[in-house]
């Protein structure tokens, strides 16, 4: 089913690269692997390839430099960083480089085929939006950018800032799109603390598959959805306002928003 | 040898000793020996005048073998050495020594000189210039000669013999020499004298400044430089016991007090260190394990989905995913801990933080087969605290608890609840001064763990030191003796005993005066003079009103400690634990529960237990 995707699979570890291209190979993708970020490179400037997973801690180019290397060649694959130093900093920082998305390593099968399977629906998104020249410059047709004053993690989460110092915090339409329909959204509770780049909702699509969504700021959170509780297809309709998750108190803003990507930059 | 302070000291002063007394004892002698001279030389005047009365008669009668024997008797005693008479040509007419009579004094000779300077002969000379002091030879003692004119009179020139004519004047001297050898004698023993007393006065005054420089400079600046030398190669829990009041004492309680400080820095510092490189480690420990991890959780979760008709194999599967799983919760609570090197406060739920500490130490305890209890009241409100910091308190205090339990097991209990108290009781005062900005806190001095604050105090023209108990309203004063109560006291600060007692005011319990001392940044703390009326006041603190606060006890089944442990265990570097411990623990957390404005309080009974009760504020002022 995916015989026609090209994954590169970069990492320092030969046991990772080994499980990790038997299972993309049980999935029928032609996988590619590299020991460093200059082999992938060359690799990069040879071929192209629908998706790469790379580490992040790795010997001489590691993971944030191969990102912007990336960038610097113009080159648009999709990147999956991974990286057994999992901290926060490294998801937000991975997340703010283009990257679209971060896996903590020890991984199992299902987390990493979750963000494999995003990816790659990620990427026909990105198709739809290219092959309709039309929608280039409107891709409201593929799916609906998140509004201006918004700040996004990755594509997948948002925060507003709201005028009396809370703020509203969602998942973007685009990161929807990338999973199957929304079967049913498990939220924390109002007094928990949530922290940006860590996992602040768990998603099961109807493709059985569960995503976790992480937090764009931290903060602690004083309301919850109710609405969306009551009616999970919200979210889908109305992501941006109606189907906003939490309102938290955010802790320090002003240094985590610098760490945000501004979605007011999205419709240039 | 002269790089010693009390030696440079003691030569100092020797060498001002010397000097005055030197030039003491040169003009004493000087004084000594004019006032010796003079009187030999009124001596040798009136025997002048004795000998020239007594031949006054025979030389009118012409009776010059009276003369010569009167002349000769006188000369004969002992300390004359000779008597002459000389006519005015200075031709020796008499002489106690037969020899001399008939030769020839030259008139330019030095005795003679004063009265023939001019060739001419004087009539009236004062006695000083008259006496001339001079020696034979080198070897021989010094002799005193004194020129008395013999003038002419009426009788002389009327007398039968006709010897002399009217119109002369001075019609011969009367010269007579006595010997200064007693009188030398007597100068020499003086100055032996003076010198001896002069050295012994040196010697003395040398031992005694020795001595003293010995015990009030040598011995206290030494055990400085021990203290020094103890601090400069590491050793900051030495402290310097012995102190005088002088300046030297209060260089070595400050040195005390900054050693202290300089440990507690060291020690948050050392904590804050081994927690980075601690952190350090984890991250590189994480990283590395993590790729193993990946490989085994991959692996195995992949089997997992091939092996989907084999129940038997998924059963085994499933236990290692689920443990590699846990394996991955372990390293990521690692890594948590690694990011707590940077203390930030929060809202924080002090349960939540319990569990966590509880989660860390809950193997050990499971070791020791230590049960746990815990009794949190679930409606805590959140506080505005280091979270890190705050699990770190609880993780040493459970630890510790555990230790006292050791192998035979037991039972710590941990109760959290809110709890609202009057500031009375509570309240700590933690910067004291008198008007002079004058500090009033004693570092050295605790009352239940807290610095005191130090005053003077004076009753009945006694008066020493009270360390007055720095909470509010619980008064565990110490004063310098035992007083009855109903005393009245008066307070000065002990620096420059400037008056604390505050004019017009009147204690409203018992009307004795009251005193005051300054809190920066909150109002004056007022209390009541008189020894056992509780009245304080302190107004700031009363307009806070009550302050809400959560309590947590951890108590422990454990050996406990008996008193003397109890007044130590905040003291930095002391544990009872020898080679286990660092010491360092109660110190800070001590620390941390001073920084969040809290308390915390031990109870203790030895082979009992042990109870400690933490209180945080539940809003920071």
């Amino acid at each position: 089913m995916h015989s026609n995707k090209n994954i590169l699979v970069i990492d320092d570890e030969q046991v990772v690269l080994d499980a990790v291209k038997k299972i993309l190979v049980s999935e029928n993708f032609n996988v590619e692997e590299s020991k460093d970020a200059t082999d992938a490179l060359k690799k990069i400037d040879k071929h192209k390839y629908d998706l790469i997973l790379c580490d992040i801690m790795m010997p001489d180019i590691d993971g944030f430099k191969f990102l912007d290397e990336l960038n610097h060649r113009k080159n648009d694959t999709p990147v999956i960083m991974t990286t057994g130093y999992s901290t926060v900093e490294n998801a937000v920082n991975s997340l703010y480089k283009g990257a679209i998305d971060f896996i903590p390593k020890p991984f199992t099968v299902e987390e990493l085929l979750n963000s494999i399977f995003r990816g790659i629906k990620y990427i026909e998104v990105q198709k739809k939006i290219s092959s309709n020249n039309v929608s280039k410059h409107d891709p409201t047709l593929a799916y609906v950018p998140c509004p201006t004053k918004y700040f996004r993690l990755g594509y997948a989460s948002w925060v507003s800032i709201e005028k009396k110092g809370s703020a509203l915090i969602g998942i973007t339409d685009l990161f929807l799109k990338t999973i199957s329909s929304v079967l049913d959204i498990q939220l924390m509770k109002t007094d928990e603390e949530i922290i940006q780049g860590n996992p602040c909702a768990q998603i099961s699509s109807t493709d059985l598959l569960t995503h976790s969504v992480l937090a764009p700021v931290s903060g602690r959170i004083i309301e919850t959805n109710q609405e969306l509780q009551k009616n999970k297809t919200i979210i889908e309709k109305d992501p941006y306002f109606e189907g906003w998750l939490y309102r938290i108190i955010p802790n320090d803003t002003k240094y985590e928003l610098q760490r945000l990507i501004s979605c007011s930059s999205d419709r240039i | 040898m002269f790089n010693k302070i009390g030696l440079k000291l003691i030569v100092a002063v020797g060498i001002t000793a010397i000097i005055t007394i030197g030039i003491f004892a040169y003009f004493n002698i000087q004084r000594q020996s004019n006032a010796l001279l003079s009187e030999v030389e009124r001596h040798a005047n009136q025997l002048s005048e004795t000998v020239k009365s007594s031949t006054r008669y025979d030389m009118l009668l012409n009776q010059r073998e009276r003369i010569d024997k009167t002349i000769i008797t006188i000369g004969q005693q002992q300390g004359i050495r000779s008597v002459r008479i000389l006519n005015k040509m200075g031709e020796i007419i008499y002489s106690s020594q037969k020899g001399d009579v008939g030769e020839m004094v030259d008139k330019k000779a030095e005795s003679c000189y004063a009265c023939h300077a001019a060739n001419q002969p004087l009539e009236r000379l004062p006695i000083n210039q008259r006496t001339r002091i001079y020696k034979t030879n080198r070897d021989s003692s010094r002799i005193l000669g004194i020129i008395t004119p013999i003038y002419n009179e009426q009788s002389c020139w009327e007398a039968d013999c006709h010897a002399h004519a009217k119109d002369k004047t001075i019609l011969g001297v009367l010269d007579v020499t006595t010997s200064l050898a007693d009188v030398d004698n007597e100068i020499q023993r003086g100055e032996i004298e003076i010198v001896i007393f002069a050295l012994a006065a040196i010697i003395a005054l040398s031992f005694i400044l020795g001595f003293l420089v010995e015990r009030w400079i040598d011995k206290p600046v030494n055990e400085l430089l021990k203290a020094t030398d103890q601090v400069g190669v590491g050793n900051l829990n030495y402290f310097i016991k012995e102190k005088g009041n002088d300046e030297i004492g209060k260089l070595a309680s400050s040195f005390n007090v900054m050693t202290q400080k300089l440990s507690e820095a060291r020690m948050q510092l050392f904590q804050s260190d081994k927690l980075a490189s601690l952190g350090r480690l984890a991250a590189g420990v994480a990283h590395e394990i993590n790729n193993p991890l990946t490989g085994v959780l991959t692996y195995s979760s992949f089997l997992l989905k091939r092996t989907e008709g084999n129940p038997e194999m998924q059963e085994d599967l499933k236990v290692i995913v689920r443990e590699t799983k846990r394996s991955r919760e372990i390293v990521k609570s690692l890594l948590d801990f690694a990011r707590q090197s940077i203390p930030k406060k929060g809202e924080v739920s002090v349960n939540e933080i319990i569990d966590q500490a509880v989660a860390v130490v809950q193997n050990q305890l499971n070791i020791n087969q230590v049960k746990l209890e815990k009794r949190t009241d679930k409606n805590l409100p959140k506080i505005t605290a280091d979270s890190n910091q705050i699990q770190q308190v609880f993780i040493n205090l459970l630890v510790n608890a555990n230790d006292a339990i050791g192998k035979a097991g037991g039972t710590i209990t941990i109760t959290t609840s809110a709890i609202s108290l009057s500031p009375y009781g509570v309240a700590q005062i933690k910067k004291a001064t008198c008007p002079k900005r004058h500090n009033l806190v004693d570092n050295e001095f605790k009352i239940e763990g807290v610095p005191s604050i130090k005053l003077k105090a004076k009753f009945n023209g006694q008066e020493g030191l009270i360390h007055l108990d720095p909470v509010y309203g619980r008064r565990a004063h110490q004063y310098f003796k035992t007083f009855d109560e109903n005393k009245k006291l008066s307070v000065f600060c002990p620096q420059c005993n400037i008056s604390l007692i505050e004019e017009n005011s009147k204690c409203p319990k018992c009307g004795s005066p009251l005193f005051s001392i300054e809190v920066p940044g909150e109002s004056n703390f007022q209390a009541c003079t008189m020894v056992g009326c509780d009245y304080q006041k302190w107004d700031s603190i009363d307009e806070a009103g009550k302050k809400e606060y959560i309590e947590i006890k951890i108590s422990d089944t454990g050996c406990g400690m008996d008193r003397d442990e109890l007044l130590r265990i905040f003291e930095p570097f002391y544990s009872t634990k020898g080679q286990k411990g660092t010491g360092l623990g109660l110190a800070v957390i001590w620390g941390i529960i001073d920084n969040h404005n809290g308390s915390i309080k031990v109870d203790s009974e030895v082979n009992k237990g042990t109870v400690f009760t933490l209180r945080l504020p539940m809003k920071q002022r």
